[in-house]
């Protein structure tokens, strides 16, 4: 634990509600969210109005009541239990005093923020039989434009919701949850529509982009992550006869975490999934366009603009659904539109957001399946580092180098953070034939076995400097492993957690440890900061718990 | 308020429980998503059962019903559902409540008349919304029809002070400025309330208020007199039609 | 993939010592320690531990959290011996815990019957401790003795048929060589009984049947044969005083709930408190709180044990909170009734008979009609404990006041295995508790109730919004914890009532606060909606 120092006591009067000494009168109106607002999200800090916290993604807030000097003063304020037990991902959103959550897997949950209490719960059950059976039934958030809240659920549907009452304003169908189409993702709000993509990667989905009118549901347009005949990139699903085959319609590239969006040139981003079947590419021959990849969309039309393959012709079930990190920094001595990915594969990576050029690409981990890039920013692939009939080990694992968990990039500092698995391995085994589709069963291949025992396996946060992809500083977490994402403030505090529960607040520039508690469970989520009241809130969601932190 | 006096019948599997009005209404929300596609918004669609009038094939206790819900019926089109003892429970106690609830509307109406009374004559919108349309003040009636059949809901027109839910009952609250805000109280604890009124949710400190307390009477007018009976069977005719949102 | 991880923070493992049934007695004299259900045997749910005061009370903070993977209502209260917590997630998963860090040591998994049902929940209140065995009784009615190093199973005992509705759901209790528990199931026309097992074997000591047999006194406060179903089940732990070598225990409702036409009579011994002998399981004696009960008031309290000054003389008391709105002190040496006072609205008695019997107010009996009663089904307070300070002299109630329910009699039949109840009452409070609360105060409201046991006076009132089914903590420093179902946690002056720190937690609060201390810092200890949340002072 850390120590703390007992000066605030004058500040205890709060604590008191029925002392009379309680803050200014506190009220939640719920007000309307223009895009505007949400492309400005910078300037309301005391917000938190998408779920990266702006279109950017940085998941940097610009509050700065929290320091490295007094972050040993947070302290629980309070708690939301989901009467729930399955896996929990959610990053709220906070409108205005009031925050909006998620009971897993589908219900919409409007608190108060400054005390945790429920002011209207949305109940959904997805249809029966749906189960997201990889990945736990979950939704990783809800996005708000106006006084709609918009909701992908398990089964499917794209939901509108009133943010006021927790009413349904209306439902559509986008795809058949009956063949494994699922939606866990976080909606993007982009102007008059609503954003999403589709899971279901390990069982035979085609992926795909969609739109949708934010006052209608009608669907707007669609981008699928798997091209078909007539489509640019069909031509890399090839049989063994080097012809284009049938492999596209289960050709995976799902969706499952959120994109970004550039209102400069109108693009939105997305990190695409790992192609079908996971683990043998043998009747899926070719670089499998555009699984793995980040594809960039005009938001008005889904038209494919660029798009970077950070994984061709996968078989390790590495997807790059990482959420796309939008920055302007000074590149190599002049200022650029960048764009920061640390991939699954153990990779990270700076591009060009407006071309998609490949700026670098380094290992931010133990990493043995390639040996470099070449000058178009492919990369080449190790020899022999391939799924084979007696197991080939590759670093890292299966699970990645880093995951879906939220990186952050903070401009106070530069540096971009990632939520790492260090030295992890698996063993990727082939059988004699590519499995075969079954409508509703999975579709992946033989499952990895356990990578090398002699590994010193653990977790970190692993601060980057992007300009030359060198570590600045790692924090050991305390597990071997972490799902937590990373939030970084203006004040230079930095939180993050690990899977045995530990949560911890950083020094972003130095990585000292600064607060530190357990939460019990995994922290599978990213974390989040409002202000209510004059006072800064940490939320962040642990098992089944959501738990907001303030200072004393 | 009136006491609901409906006598559930022995036997639901939550002994030391009893369902209050608010379980009984989740329970016909469960019955509306869970077994009105097949049995229909009567009960009465399966041959051989009536769902509301306590006329089953294969259970003779609300236990036995209970069981059914959960479990389905082998061999036959009644699937399991993965509902707990408690919401199978009130399922069972919403259809006995319907049962008990025997009664029938004074007219037949005519939906899009009713309709019409809503939003110009009746001034329901003042107060309720439908479709995201109208106050947020009283209850949203988008589903009204799921949950409620025509017989309460001619009641409730009538006599609105007859029966108020407690999720439906005011509250108004007067801030050390001197603010009043009435509005329909959502949640309280002992240092905080949470309340709707037309501008949306709102929470306030009970430590940084004048005054706190329920409003008794219901905001709602009794429309006794103020609509003849064929205007009032085409109202209830169109809030038996509010079925709730589908899915495009 | 997930990998195990093992964290072995084994700070407090090797420190271990054996839990003496001398330590037991003498728990007092180890505050840093919670040896028992009600940390210790008369029950007072008393901490001697002193660093959290009034004054410093306000800087508690949250240390770490446990969240059980069930839904189940969180009503275990845990035991900490040197260090090392045992708790239970619903139903019967034991789980030991590094009491400074929260870490998991080991969890031994039961997996019960599914035939186990017991009315209110797959849940369990805790566990018991002797020596370096821990005992739990689990909701398909079986008696498990685990190693509480190891986590190992020692034995297996089955009390009783969980098929016929019989459930252990209470912490156990030792005494001497011996485990004693007792059966719920009191919705499913059982017979209810209190046994001992001895500790070493799991072998039956002795059986206590609450519903006495033919030929046993009191048989004839049961008509035919009503006995045979009659309830009288047990669901929270009993005390022990061992200078008189008795141990009391409270008994459920009788069965069926709510018609007594097929059982006229008192129904001895349901809602009672019996004192037994703990070596051979004799009845010493019993006081009845409620004869012939019709409206569910069950007597499973804590008996709370206390030495006072009472009309001038020194004297052995019991202290009762009743699920019947009554508040009572017994002479325990005789079960002579010494004071029966309400504690909250009643209005089924008009006062006791020289013999301390409640004398009912006309009519209130359940009707074809319906007839109103206070307290509510749920009793104006229920199984969650209470809190004696020796210090304050006062007991402190967990209340919900003002509830009331409307009873209706018909007709109820015996299938075995089947509820057993009669018609339910109509309640003003949800039992199971909302998300949000609307109630008013008139439907019943939660409240700590501090009561002066010398005269049955109430001193103060603590409200809540909501109702509370947590207990009641008091430390050696005046300081309260009491929960409630709206998911605050709070720290009051024992002294008046007033409110010193509180915490929202999220969840309803049903269990009851314990207090240990390891390497001089002390803990609070307590469980809301599915987590167990640990406080402590800043430092």
């Amino acid at each position: 634990m850390t120590k703390c120092v007992l000066a605030f006591v004058s500040l205890t009067g709060l604590l008191f509600a029925q002392g009379g000494r309680g803050p200014v009168n506190r009220e939640a109106p719920v007000t309307n969210v223009p895009f505007e607002r949400i492309l400005k999200a910078n300037q309301e800090p005391q917000n938190w109005l998408s779920y990266s916290g702006g279109t950017m993604s940085q998941r940097h807030s610009a509050l700065t009541q929290i320091t490295p000097a007094n972050a040993k003063d947070l302290t629980l304020k309070w708690v939301f239990q989901s009467r729930s037990l399955d896996k929990h991902e959610v990053t709220p959103l906070v409108v205005d005093g009031v925050m909006y959550t998620i009971q897993s897997p589908n219900d919409v949950i409007a608190l108060d923020a400054a005390t945790g209490k429920t002011i209207w719960t949305y109940f959904h059950k997805p249809a029966a039989g749906t189960v997201n059976p990889c990945c736990g039934n979950l939704s990783r958030g809800v996005a708000i434009l106006g006084d709609k809240l918009f909701l992908a659920s398990l089964d499917a549907q794209m939901i509108a919701i009133n943010a006021k009452t927790g009413k349904e304003l209306w439902k559509t169908q986008a795809a058949d949850y009956k063949q494994q189409y699922s939606f866990t993702v976080a909606p993007l709000v982009v102007k008059d529509k609503v954003i999403t993509g589709v899971a279901g990667g390990e069982h035979g989905i085609r992926g795909f982009i969609a739109a949708y009118d934010v006052n209608t549901g009608n669907e707007v347009w669609r981008f699928n992550t798997v091209p078909g005949p007539g489509e640019a990139g069909y031509d890399t699903w090839l049989g063994k006869d080097g012809k284009p085959n049938d492999s596209y319609l289960h050709g995976g590239a799902p969706i499952w975490v959120t994109g970004s969006y550039d209102p400069d040139t109108n693009l939105t981003m997305w990190g695409t999934g790992n192609a079908g079947p996971d683990w043998n590419g043998d009747a899926r021959l070719g670089d499998n366009l555009y699984s793995s990849s980040v594809v960039a969309l005009d938001a008005d039309t889904g038209k494919l603009k660029w798009h970077y393959q950070f994984s061709p012709h996968n078989e390790f079930d590495w997807d790059a659904t990482q959420v796309p990190v939008l920055a302007d920094i000074q590149y190599q001595g002049r200022p650029r539109k960048v764009m920061l990915w640390a991939n699954r594969n153990g990779m990270f990576y700076v591009l060009d957001r407006t071309s998609g050029q490949f700026l670098l690409g380094k290992p931010f981990t133990k990493v043995n399946w390639a040996t470099g890039f070449d000058e178009k920013g492919r990369p080449m692939a190790a020899p022999g580092i391939v799924p084979t009939k007696e197991g080939t080990l590759v670093y890292p694992g299966n699970q990645g180098g880093t995951n879906w968990y939220n990186p952050s990039f903070s401009p106070a500092t530069g540096l971009f953070y990632i939520p790492a698995w260090e030295n992890s391995s698996s063993t990727y085994v082939k059988g004699e034939e590519p499995p075969e589709f079954h409508e509703g069963q999975s579709f992946t291949g033989t499952f990895p076995r356990g990578g090398s025992a002699n590994e010193n396996e653990f977790s970190s946060i692993i601060a980057m400097d992007p300009n030359t992809g060198e570590r600045k500083w790692t924090f050991r977490l305390s597990a071997p492993s972490t799902e937590g994402g990373i939030l970084t403030t203006a004040s230079n505090v930095l939180f993050g957690g690990g899977r045995d529960g530990q949560f911890v607040a950083l020094d972003a520039r130095d990585g000292k440890l600064l607060f530190e508690t357990n939460l019990g469970p995994s922290v599978s989520a990213g974390p989040m900061s409002y202000q209510v009241g004059g006072k800064q809130y940490i939320s962040i969601q642990a098992g089944n718990s959501l738990y907001t932190f303030a200072l004393r | 308020m009136k006491v609901w006096t409906f006598a559930l019948s022995a036997g639901v599997l939550l002994a030391q429980h009893s369902f209050t009005r608010a379980d009984i209404e989740d329970g016909s929300r469960l019955y509306s998503n869970t077994c009105a596609a097949c049995h229909g918004a009567n009960g009465d669609r399966v041959s051989g059962v009536d769902l509301m009038h306590g006329r089953f094939r294969r259970a003779a206790t609300d236990d036995g019903v209970a069981a059914i819900i959960q479990k389905g019926i082998p061999g036959t089109a009644m699937p399991p559902h993965a509902l707990t003892d408690f919401q199978a429970g009130s399922i069972v106690a919403y259809l006995r409540s319907v049962a008990a609830e025997a009664g029938s509307v004074s007219g037949t109406g005519d939906v899009a008349r009713g309709k019409a009374i809503f939003e110009g004559k009746g001034a329901c919108q003042t107060c309720h919304s439908v479709r995201n349309s109208g106050s947020l003040v009283g209850p949203d009636l988008t589903d009204i029809g799921a949950i409620r059949r025509a017989p309460q809901l001619e009641r409730s027109l009538l006599d609105p002070d007859g029966e108020i839910l407690a999720q439906n009952r005011t509250y108004r609250v007067v801030t050390r400025e001197g603010t009043v805000i009435t509005g329909r109280l959502l949640n309280h604890d002992v240092f905080t309330i949470q309340l709707m009124d037309a501008q949306g949710p709102r929470s306030f400190q009970k430590a940084n208020l004048k005054e706190s307390g329920f409003v008794e009477k219901s905001p709602m007018p009794s429309y006794q007199g103020k609509l003849s009976a064929q205007e009032l069977a085409d109202l209830v005719s169109y809030l038996v039609s509010l079925k709730g949102i589908q899915t495009q | 993939m997930i990998r195990r991880t093992l964290l072995l923070v084994l700070i407090a493992g090797s420190m271990f010592a054996q839990v003496s049934f001398e330590r037991i007695l003498n728990a007092a004299k180890e505050p840093q320690n919670w040896l028992t259900y009600s940390g210790g045997v008369q029950s007072q749910r008393h901490t001697g531990l002193t660093q959290i005061t009034p004054d410093n009370v306000k800087n508690l903070e949250q240390q770490w959290v446990f969240q059980a993977r069930s839904l189940e209502k969180f009503e275990a209260t845990p035991l900490v011996v040197d260090g090392v917590m045992y708790t239970v997630q619903a139903p019967n998963d034991i789980v030991a815990l590094d009491a400074v860090s929260g870490r998991v040591y080991w969890v031994y998994a039961y997996i019960p019957s599914p035939a186990a049902r017991p009315c209110c929940g797959m849940i369990n209140r805790g566990l018991a401790i002797l020596g370096d065995t821990l005992f739990m009784g689990t909701v398909d009615a079986h008696l498990i003795a685990v190693n509480a190093k190891s986590g190992r199973p020692i034995w297996d005992a089955k009390v009783a048929n969980a098929e016929s509705g019989y459930a252990l759901t209470h912490a156990p209790l030792v005494v001497k060589d011996k485990v004693i528990v007792g059966t719920a199931g009191g919705e499913y026309g059982i017979r209810g009984f209190i046994a001992a097992y001895d500790v070493k074997t799991g072998k039956e000591a002795w059986r206590f049947y609450t519903i006495p047999g033919p030929g046993e006194p009191g048989n004839q406060t049961w008509a035919g044969d009503s006995w045979k179903t009659g309830g009288g089940s047990v669901w929270v732990t009993g005390s022990y005083d061992p200078e008189l070598n008795l141990t009391y225990w409270g008994i459920g409702n009788p069965g069926p709930d709510w018609n007594g036409d097929s059982r006229p009579g008192d129904n001895l011994y349901s809602d009672s408190v019996v004192a037994l002998d703990p070596d051979t399981g004799k009845l010493k004696w019993y006081y009845q709180f409620s004869p012939h009960d019709e409206f569910d008031y069950d007597s499973v309290q804590v008996p709370v044990l206390a030495e006072m000054q009472w009309k001038g003389s020194q004297r052995k008391v019991m202290m009762w909170a009743n699920r019947n709105g009554m508040f009572y002190v017994i002479d325990r040496t005789s079960g002579e009734f010494l004071q029966g006072k309400p504690f909250a609205k009643v209005n089924w008695l008009t006062g006791f008979d020289e013999k301390g019997r409640p004398m009912r107010a006309p009519g209130k009996t359940p009707s074809t009609e319906g007839t109103l009663i206070y307290p509510g089904n749920q009793g104006a307070t229920n199984w969650y404990s209470p809190s004696y300070s020796p210090r304050t002299g006062l007991f402190y109630i967990p209340t919900w006041e003002n509830t009331s329910s409307i009873y209706f009699k018909s007709p109820v039949e015996y299938v075995e295995g089947r509820q057993y109840t009669g018609t339910f009452p109509r309640m003003t409070v949800s039992f199971r508790g909302n998300i949000q609360n609307q109630i008013t105060e008139d439907e019943g409201y939660g409240a700590v109730h501090a009561m002066d046991p010398k005269t049955g006076e109430r001193k103060w009132e603590f409200k809540m919004a909501d109702v509370t089914e947590s207990g009641i903590l008091t430390t050696a420093t005046d300081v309260l914890f009491v929960g409630g179902r709206e998911g605050n946690f709070f720290a009051l002056n024992a002294r008046n009532g007033s409110m010193l720190w509180k915490a929202a937690l999220g969840g309803i609060i049903a269990n009851g606060t314990i207090s240990y201390s390891v390497n001089g810092r002390q803990y609070i200890a307590v469980a809301a909606g599915n987590s167990l949340f640990t406080f402590a002072l800043r430092q």
